[in-house]
């Protein structure tokens, strides 16, 4: 095989070691399955339990695509309002600064006490934690528009929605698709851990279930659901990110 | 008779008026209309500050500025500016990049839709004569540095300025490349007629294209000196080898280690 080949081989080989090597570690030492379930067990449990893994997995994707999609239109929107004006920036950082800061598992009794439990505190927890990248982001790039750009606008006559509109809005549309990689995980996050906390149903309910009735394949099982949950969103989000904005990725090989 | 761009008695204070730095005081200036003028002088002098202040990007806290016999007090569009830095967006092809000025000025703004076979046809008959033709669909990080900067200056003539405004748009280029632009440059001026502003590092850049060299003092800077440049055009690269012409760089260069040391 080529350097090239061993390449493209190397992330299938690695992942297919550790499985190896874990299963291989079980046995020879002999944890018990409380401990550390093999990758047979827990593949074991996924198959058995196949039908409410598969219900409560589309439970958290859909609490956690929700919250993103708002997310991603309040941060867009805020991100734009911040990026526009000097004085909504300054009145609105330090606020945001100190909002983001608190961690967002700390809101849910508070979101429990106003919705519930249920959807909607995961809903609005993932909302939380994943708006904040977008409007950093997006901010980011309106507010490192180059001088020199804008001087040449503003002397043709440009007014300040001619800038946005032309320069500033396309872009910040990298740093804004680059950070729905880094917002989709985060709204995942907070959409288990709401749900982990207050929720009836969802992965992060169900391995908690599990961990209550001693079912430890399914915990595990339940968290191989979320590794592939969470790997296929980012992989949609990156793919995105190269089809909208995939000029600012040159590089010599793209035609 | 007064200049198409008249700066008289011009004052500028950045950053507050009592303790800002004071970058240009007494500065008076007067370019004919369709002459070819370059400004030159120490690094820091305020010679950036001249373009916004001609452009009316900013104004000055005493003096006057006038365009084309209009007092200046916000921007005037019947400027194309190019910098350094030839800030082509990414996402747009060459060509587009070229006709954004379009997008923005009127009448063209209202028109682009309606004539938009004519305009492209005019931004790709100015690409041709800066020697980019069928480079419009490419985008801008696919062309080398001299090749932007050509795009450049295309783009800020693509709306027919009147006065076009450079600030050391060559300055980052090779030698080679540079003079190549020169010319581009001494040829384009020559088709067109329009006034120019070109601010400058680089003696022989200034005696070269420039029908009158304009010298700044150090900051805080003003018109100590202007010398008139009788070279007969077109003028071809070879001038630039010539003892006349090196005679006039030396003493420029002689005024610019003055200005200098006063500082």
């Amino acid at each position: 095989m080529t350097n090239e080949r061993w390449i493209k081989a190397a992330p299938w080989l690695w992942s297919i070691g550790l499985f190896v090597v874990w299963e291989a570690a079980v046995h020879i030492f002999e944890f018990p399955v409380y401990i550390l379930p093999a990758p047979s067990d827990i593949w074991g449990a996924i198959v058995k339990y196949w039908s409410p893994i598969w219900k409560n997995s589309l439970q958290t994707m859909f609490t956690t695509l929700l919250g993103f999609l708002l997310a991603v239109v309040g941060g867009l929107a805020l991100g734009l309002a911040i990026g526009w004006s000097r004085a909504i920036y300054a009145g609105l950082y330090p606020l945001m600064i100190g909002f983001n800061s608190v961690p967002k598992v700390a809101v849910v009794p508070i979101l429990v006490i106003w919705f519930g439990i249920g959807t909607v505190p995961a809903v609005i927890t993932a909302f939380l934690i994943a708006f904040f990248p977008i409007v950093v982001n997006v901010a980011t790039g309106l507010a490192t528009i180059e001088p020199e750009m804008e001087d040449v606008l503003r002397a043709l006559g440009a007014k300040k929605m001619d800038i946005m509109l032309k320069v500033g809005i396309p872009r910040s549309m990298p740093y804004f698709f680059g950070s729905l990689k880094v917002a989709i995980t985060l709204a995942f996050v907070g959409s288990v851990i709401s749900e982990t906390v207050a929720a009836n149903s969802g992965i992060g309910h169900m391995m908690l279930s599990a961990q209550s009735q001693f079912n430890v394949p399914l915990v595990w099982a339940g968290l191989f659901a979320l590794a592939v949950l969470g790997i296929v969103m980012y992989a949609i989000m990156a793919w995105l990110e190269m089809r909208m904005t995939g000029w600012a990725h040159r590089s010599g090989n793209r035609p | 008779m007064t200049g198409f761009v008249e700066l008289r008695d011009v004052r500028l204070t950045y950053g507050g008026k009592a303790d800002g730095t004071l970058a240009l005081d007494g500065l008076s200036m007067s370019v004919k209309k369709g002459e070819f003028a370059a400004v030159v002088g120490p690094s820091g002098c305020g010679k950036s500050t001249l373009m916004k202040l001609a452009t009316g990007l900013i104004n000055p806290q005493s003096g006057t500025v006038e365009v084309a016999n209009k007092e200046v007090s916000g921007p005037v569009s019947i400027a194309g500016m190019a910098f350094q830095n030839p800030s082509m967006l990414p996402w747009r092809t060459t060509l587009e990049n070229v006709m954004l000025p379009l997008e923005i000025v009127q009448p063209h703004r209202s028109r682009l839709k309606s004539e938009k076979k004519a305009y492209i046809e005019k931004a790709e008959s100015l690409l041709e004569l800066v020697g980019l033709k069928g480079f419009g669909d490419k985008f801008p990080w696919q062309l080398s540095g001299g090749m932007q900067q050509r795009a450049n200056l295309c783009r800020a003539l693509v709306h027919d300025p009147a006065l076009l405004m450079l600030d050391e748009p060559f300055g980052a280029l090779d030698a080679f490349t540079r003079e190549e632009l020169w010319q581009v440059m001494r040829d384009l001026h020559g088709e067109k007629q329009f006034t120019v502003v070109l601010v400058t590092h680089d003696l022989r850049e200034a005696v070269y294209l420039a029908d009158r060299v304009f010298v700044m003092s150090a900051r805080p800077g003003k018109m100590i000196n202007e010398r008139h440049v009788e070279f007969a055009r077109p003028r071809p690269i070879d001038l630039t080898y010539e003892a006349a012409f090196n005679d006039i760089v030396h003493e420029l260069r002689g005024q610019i280690a003055d200005a200098r040391a006063a500082a």
